[in-house]
C-alpha cells in the first residue's frame, strides 16, 4: 500500500466520522425531522466519486456503525445504505457528469429510499411511524447536496484522493 | 452479487438481533468504538453546562442555596416520618410473617446530550457494566419511573423510556390495588393501561405505581397519574391514558436502581451521595 493510498483512507473515514457525529447532533424537537441524512450523502459522494474505493462493504459498515450509535435494530441502516451504495455504483457513470443540482434529483431518490427502507423496518416492529419522515430527509438532504459536493470535492482535491 | 450477500447479512441480523439476545456482546463491542463519537458531541454541551454553572453570580448562587438549604429541611423532616413508617411496616410485616422488604440502592448516571432514532423513545447514559450496570435494570428519576436499559457496554449504556410503544410495565393503581400493564404510545408523554374491561375503576387523577409483579421493577415507585379515561362501549376494553410523573424529557441527571440482591460491584465510587 502506497502513502497516497493511505492518505487518502484516511480523508474518507474522517469525513465518515464526520457525518456520524452529524447525525448524533442534538436538535431541537421541530427541527429533529429535518435532520438531513449525512451519512447517506457522503456515502454517495465517495460512491459517485472513487467508486473503486467505498462500494456496498463500505456502506454496510457504516449503517452497523449508524446502527449501533442510534440504538435501532442491528443490520437496520446497513440494510438500506448497502443498497443505495450499491445504486450510486451502478449510477456513478451517468450521474457524475450531470451539474450539482441534476445530481440532487438522483439524490432526493436515493435518500428517499434509504429512509423508506429504514421506516419500513421500524414498522414492522411495530413502531409508529409517520410519512414526513421520509420525505422531510430527503428534501433537506438534496438541498445540502450542492454545498456538500464543492466542499467533499475539495477536500479530495486537496487530500489527492483517487 | 455482493449485494445479495450484505442484503442477506442485514435481514439474517436483523432477525436475530428482534428475536434473541445473542447479539449484546457484538453490540457492546461496537457501540465502544463510536463512544468517543458520542462523547465528542457531548463535549460542546457539556462545557457550556460547566460554563453557565462556574459563571453563575455569587447572588444566584446564594439564593440557590438558600433554597435548597430550606428544600432540605423540609425533606429531612419528612424522612424522619418515613423512617418511622418504615419500621412501623417491618414491625407489621414480622407480626404478619411476611418477608420484609430491603431498601434499593441507586446511582446517578448522567444522560448525554446525543440523539438516538426519532422514533423510539432512548437515552444514552454515560454508565456501564464497570459500575455494575446490568442488562434489565430500571432507572427513576425524582418523581417517578423512567425506563430500563436496553443495551449495556463498559462504558455507557442505552435505556428505553416508558414512553416507547416497545415498553410494557406491570402497574397497579393505589386507591384500590386494581393492577394493569402500562405500555407506551410512542408520541410524548403518553401510556395507556392496557385490557382493561370497561367497568374498571379508573378514575381521572388516580396515581399509578408500579406493581413489582415483572420481578423488573421494584414496587411501590410512581409511575403517573391517569389524565383520562374513555369507555366507548363499541370497543372491548376502556382507554384508559396515564401521563407520566417522570420528567422524561427534561432530565440531565437520572437514578439507577439496584433492587434486593443485585448489589452493584462496587458503590463506593460516584455512590448514592454524589
Amino acid at each position: 500500500m502506497t502513502p497516497s493510498r493511505y492518505r487518502g483512507a484516511a480523508t474518507i473515514a474522517t469525513s465518515f466520522l464526520a457525518a456520524l457525529m452529524l447525525t448524533a447532533l442534538p436538535l431541537p424537537q421541530w427541527a429533529e425531522p429535518w435532520r438531513p441524512a449525512w451519512v447517506t450523502l457522503v456515502l454517495i459522494y465517495w460512491c459517485l466519486a472513487v467508486p473503486q474505493r467505498v462500494g456496498v462493504g463500505v456502506g454496510w459498515v457504516l449503517g452497523l456503525l449508524l446502527d449501533v450509535m442510534t440504538g435501532t435494530l442491528l443490520g437496520q441502516h446497513a440494510l438500506s445504505l448497502s443498497l443505495v451504495a450499491f445504486l450510486a455504483l451502478r449510477l456513478h457513470l451517468r450521474v457524475r457528469v450531470l451539474p450539482a443540482w441534476q445530481q440532487g434529483i438522483s439524490v432526493f431518490l436515493l435518500v428517499v429510499l434509504d429512509r423508506a427502507l429504514s421506516l419500513w423496518v421500524t414498522g414492522i416492529q411495530g413502531m409508529p411511524t409517520e410519512a414526513k419522515a421520509i420525505w422531510a430527509p430527503a428534501a433537506t438532504s438534496t438541498l445540502l447536496w450542492p454545498w456538500l459536493y464543492v466542499i467533499l470535492r475539495d477536500v479530495r482535491r486537496r487530500y489527492q484522493v483517487f | 452479487m455482493r449485494l445479495v450477500v450484505f442484503v442477506l447479512a442485514s435481514l439474517v441480523l436483523m432477525t436475530v438481533d428482534h428475536r434473541y439476545r445473542h447479539l449484546e456482546a457484538a453490540r457492546a463491542t461496537l457501540s465502544v468504538v463510536v463512544l468517543p463519537l458520542q462523547l465528542a458531541v457531548n463535549a460542546p454541551f457539556q462545557t457550556a453546562h460547566w460554563a453557565s454553572e462556574s459563571l453563575a453570580t455569587r447572588r444566584s448562587l446564594m439564593e440557590d442555596n438558600d433554597r435548597l438549604r430550606q428544600e432540605r429541611l423540609l425533606i429531612e423532616a419528612r424522612l424522619g416520618k418515613l423512617a418511622d413508617l418504615e419500621a412501623e411496616n417491618r414491625r407489621l410485616r414480622d407480626l404478619l410473617d411476611s418477608s420484609a422488604r430491603v431498601g434499593e440502592r441507586v446511582l446517578i448516571a448522567e444522560v448525554m446530550a446525543v440523539d438516538m432514532d426519532p422514533f423510539s423513545h432512548k437515552l444514552l447514559l454515560n454508565k456501564g457494566t464497570r459500575d455494575g450496570v446490568f442488562l434489565g435494570q430500571p432507572l427513576i428519576d425524582a418523581n417517578g419511573v423512567m425506563g430500563q436499559v436496553v443495551h449495556v457496554n463498559p462504558f455507557s449504556c442505552t435505556a428505553l423510556l416508558i414512553t416507547d410503544p416497545n415498553h410494557a410495565l406491570p402497574v397497579q393503581v393505589t386507591r384500590n390495588g386494581l393492577r394493569a400493564i402500562a405500555i407506551g404510545r410512542g408520541v410524548a408523554n403518553g401510556l395507556e393501561l392496557a385490557h382493561l374491561p370497561l367497568n374498571a375503576d379508573a378514575r381521572v387523577g388516580d396515581l399509578v405505581v408500579t406493581s413489582g409483579l415483572g420481578g423488573r421493577f421494584p414496587s411501590g415507585y410512581p409511575v403517573g397519574r391517569i389524565s383520562q379515561v374513555r369507555t366507548d362501549t363499541g370497543r372491548p376494553f376502556a382507554e384508559v391514558t396515564v401521563e407520566p410523573a417522570a420528567h422524561l424529557e427534561r432530565n440531565r441527571e437520572v437514578l439507577l436502581v439496584w433492587g434486593p440482591g443485585q448489589a452493584p460491584g462496587d458503590l463506593a465510587r460516584g455512590g448514592a451521595g454524589s
